[in-house]
């Protein structure tokens, strides 16, 4: 059976502050959450969309560097995605996808970016962002065991 | 051999166009184009900013280890990396020899990993350019609208790479940063629930790629004069083949083609490649350009990738992606012209849907003798033909089992001047005297994507891929700007 709530985290585990999303994951992981299933990869991709179908909820993390610290969290659409984001998609692109697959909207997703600073390949995430992933881990472990509600995040 | 737009005379009295980064290319490029004050082409570079601390991340690891690690290289194709130093430490354990359900495992992920970035290739990066045209706008010119437009196309493009995600995840032994593969063999075979999920749907792949195979062949035939001529050059091609000629992605000798198609030399030992192959540098490139040894580097450089791939074999040894190579080497052009990457991708992509589906209708897939191991060795160099083309892992190790020295040339490199020389020819083509629109721009890049270079690596945080065009006097003063953000907006300085 599909666990309700999906938590979803990408990046290159050994490129420096891109960690933080597969890392992320290690952790909410690591807590067993009923319902809750976490998946990770390199990137985000077309078949991503098939991985929302039946889910209440879904949770999209990835480092970022443009988010303030520690972490910024907000629901997202589904947007067709007119960027040109290299062999990779966005989080909202994933979720136009679903639509067009499916002819209807996903379930409620959120994403929550993490910042980083650098990413570098072959260094571990640096001090800054482990502290902000830390504050970002306890963040998401109360909002799942609040049962992912919908509204205000945060 | 043309490179004549390689180094201007006088680069001071030109003005320089710079396209940086180029989209829907994994890492980053920039283009430079240096025009005299009649906008003539008098040069140009593709400057890749290829990350060169491979080595330095896996030396002192050890060596069994490397494996898994090298799959954080890239997060494109993570799995030929995988399998490409797992062959390089077969010879450091000194198996000479898989075993029957090592190599098939193998053979089988490595299939998975074809079918997936093919298709993810051909859905999601070129077919926006292809069906909709290169001067599409680019809110409509992409993946998404591939799916508005034309959703049982790409539905199945969807699920092909699916399915070679899966056939990696039951290989590998997990979706990402699998295990499968180790020195000497394989540490997991395929149950037999797990054969039967994957044989479900073969078939349908298989059914499915031949479509996408029709399709490419379709879009290339109907616009047969441009598609030819669209960045075309000619050039000497290398790969893998088997030892009766056949096309062989994960194992063979090497063999390159001059550009009349006369064999230069033939299944050669790679575990030697550097008597064949040498790596040049040149002062205006991060990236290295490989050339052929016996040729020298003013004309040695040569192409790899499903085109060299496609064009270099005999044969292709599965009878439906053989009857579209047929076709394909029959087609006036198509075997030399840039675009014709597209639909020889697409006839490999068949192949690895057909070569998945023979494998799991063998036994020896669901064995338990997964590992040899012989004398041990110093050095080690595994070669596999990874979805952009041929990929090299050589490694030393010491006494104490650490890693002490890699060398990975990776497809991108191998092709470096090759994407050079397709730039050329569309600048000459498209540039010379004409107004920098994003249209245009998107001809230089649509050169690029038919190689599908992987620059870089996995490194994508959010809101980091502009697109930015400068064009810039001969005496240094800008004079026009075009920059494009993550999320295609177009704006002008």
């Amino acid at each position: 059976m599909t666990a309700p709530i999906l938590v979803f985290g990408w990046g290159n585990p050994s490129r420096g502050d891109d960690a933080l999303g597969p890392l992320f994951v290690e952790r909410i992981e690591a807590l067993g959450l009923p319902g809750v299933e976490c998946l990770t990869d390199f990137q985000l991709q077309v078949e991503h969309a098939l991985d929302l179908r039946d889910r209440r909820a879904v949770l999209f993390v990835d480092a970022s560097v443009s988010a303030a610290a520690p972490f910024e969290v907000g629901e997202i659409q589904a947007s067709p995605d007119a960027s040109f984001t290299t062999h990779a998609l966005s989080p909202q692109a994933v979720l136009q996808v679903y639509v067009e697959l499916n002819d209807e909207q996903p379930p409620p997703c959120r994403l929550l970016a993490i910042r980083g600073e650098t990413f570098e390949l072959g260094a571990p995430p640096g001090r800054e962002a482990s502290a902000n992933l830390d504050a970002a881990v306890l963040w998401a472990r109360d909002w799942l065991q609040a049962g992912a509600p919908d509204g205000e995040p945060g | 051999m043309s490179s004549d737009l390689e180094t201007a005379a006088h680069p001071e009295q030109l003005k320089r166009v710079a396209i940086d980064p180029v989209s829907r290319v994994e890492g980053h490029g920039k283009v430079t184009l240096l025009l005299d004050e009649n906008n003539k082409v008098h040069q140009v570079r593709l400057h890749i900013v290829e990350f060169r601390g491979f080595e330095k991340f896996i030396q002192g690891r050890p060596y069994w280890e490397v494996p898994v690690m090298v799959q954080r290289l890239c997060g494109i194709c993570p799995v030929s990396h995988h399998l490409a130093a797992s062959k390089a430490l077969d010879m450091i354990v000194g198996a000479t020899q898989l075993t029957p359900t090592a190599e098939k495992i193998r053979r089988l992920m490595h299939y998975g990993q074809i079918l997936q970035s093919h298709a993810l290739h051909f859905f999601h990066l070129s077919s926006p350019d292809l069906l909709f045209g290169f001067d599409a706008d680019v809110a409509r010119r992409n993946v998404v609208g591939v799916i508005a437009a034309y959703p049982e196309t790409a539905k199945k493009g969807v699920l092909l790479r699916k399915y070679g995600q899966e056939v990696i995840r039951m290989t590998a032994g997990k979706r990402v940063h699998g295990t499968g593969s180790i020195p000497g063999g394989v540490n997991k075979s395929l149950g037999a629930e797990e054969r039967a999920a994957l044989l479900k749907d073969a078939y349908q792949m298989v059914a499915w790629s031949r479509e996408a195979v029709g399709l490419a062949r379709q879009l290339f035939e109907q616009n047969a004069h441009f598609n030819n001529a669209f960045g075309r050059f000619d050039a000497h091609c290398m790969s893998l083949v088997r030892a009766d000629g056949a096309m062989d992605l994960y194992h063979g000798g090497l063999r390159a083609r001059d550009m009349t198609g006369g064999i230069l030399f033939d299944h050669f030992d790679y575990s030697r490649y550097w008597d064949v192959i040498v790596e040049d540098v040149k002062p205006w490139s991060y990236m290295k350009f490989p050339f052929l040894r016996s040729l020298g580097p003013e004309t040695g450089w040569y192409r790899v990738g499903p085109l060299a791939r496609v064009a270099n074999c005999d044969h292709i040894p599965t009878p439906l992606a053989d009857k579209e190579r047929a076709a394909f080497m029959a087609f006036p052009g198509a075997a030399g012209a840039t675009l014709g990457y597209h639909w020889a991708r697409m006839i490999e992509m068949l192949h690895a849907a057909e070569s998945s589906k023979d494998l799991r209708h063998d036994d020896d897939i669901e064995g338990s003798d997964l590992v040899v191991t012989g004398e041990r060795a110093e050095r080690g160099v595994g070669v596999i033909e990874a979805p952009r083309g041929t990929l090299i892992h050589h490694y030393r190790v010491n006494e104490n089992d650490e890693v002490i020295r890699a060398n990975l040339i990776v497809s991108t490199t191998h092709n470096n001047q090759a994407m050079n020389e397709a730039i050329r020819q569309v600048a000459r083509q498209y540039f010379d005297g004409r107004e920098v629109t994003e249209g245009l721009l998107n001809h230089i890049e649509v050169a690029i994507r038919a190689f599908d270079p992987c620059l870089s690596c996995a490194t994508h945080a959010l809101g980091r891929m502009p697109l930015e065009v400068a064009i810039v006097s001969h005496g240094g003063t800008p004079i026009d700007r075009m920059f494009r953000d993550e999320h295609g907006r177009c704006s002008r300085e």
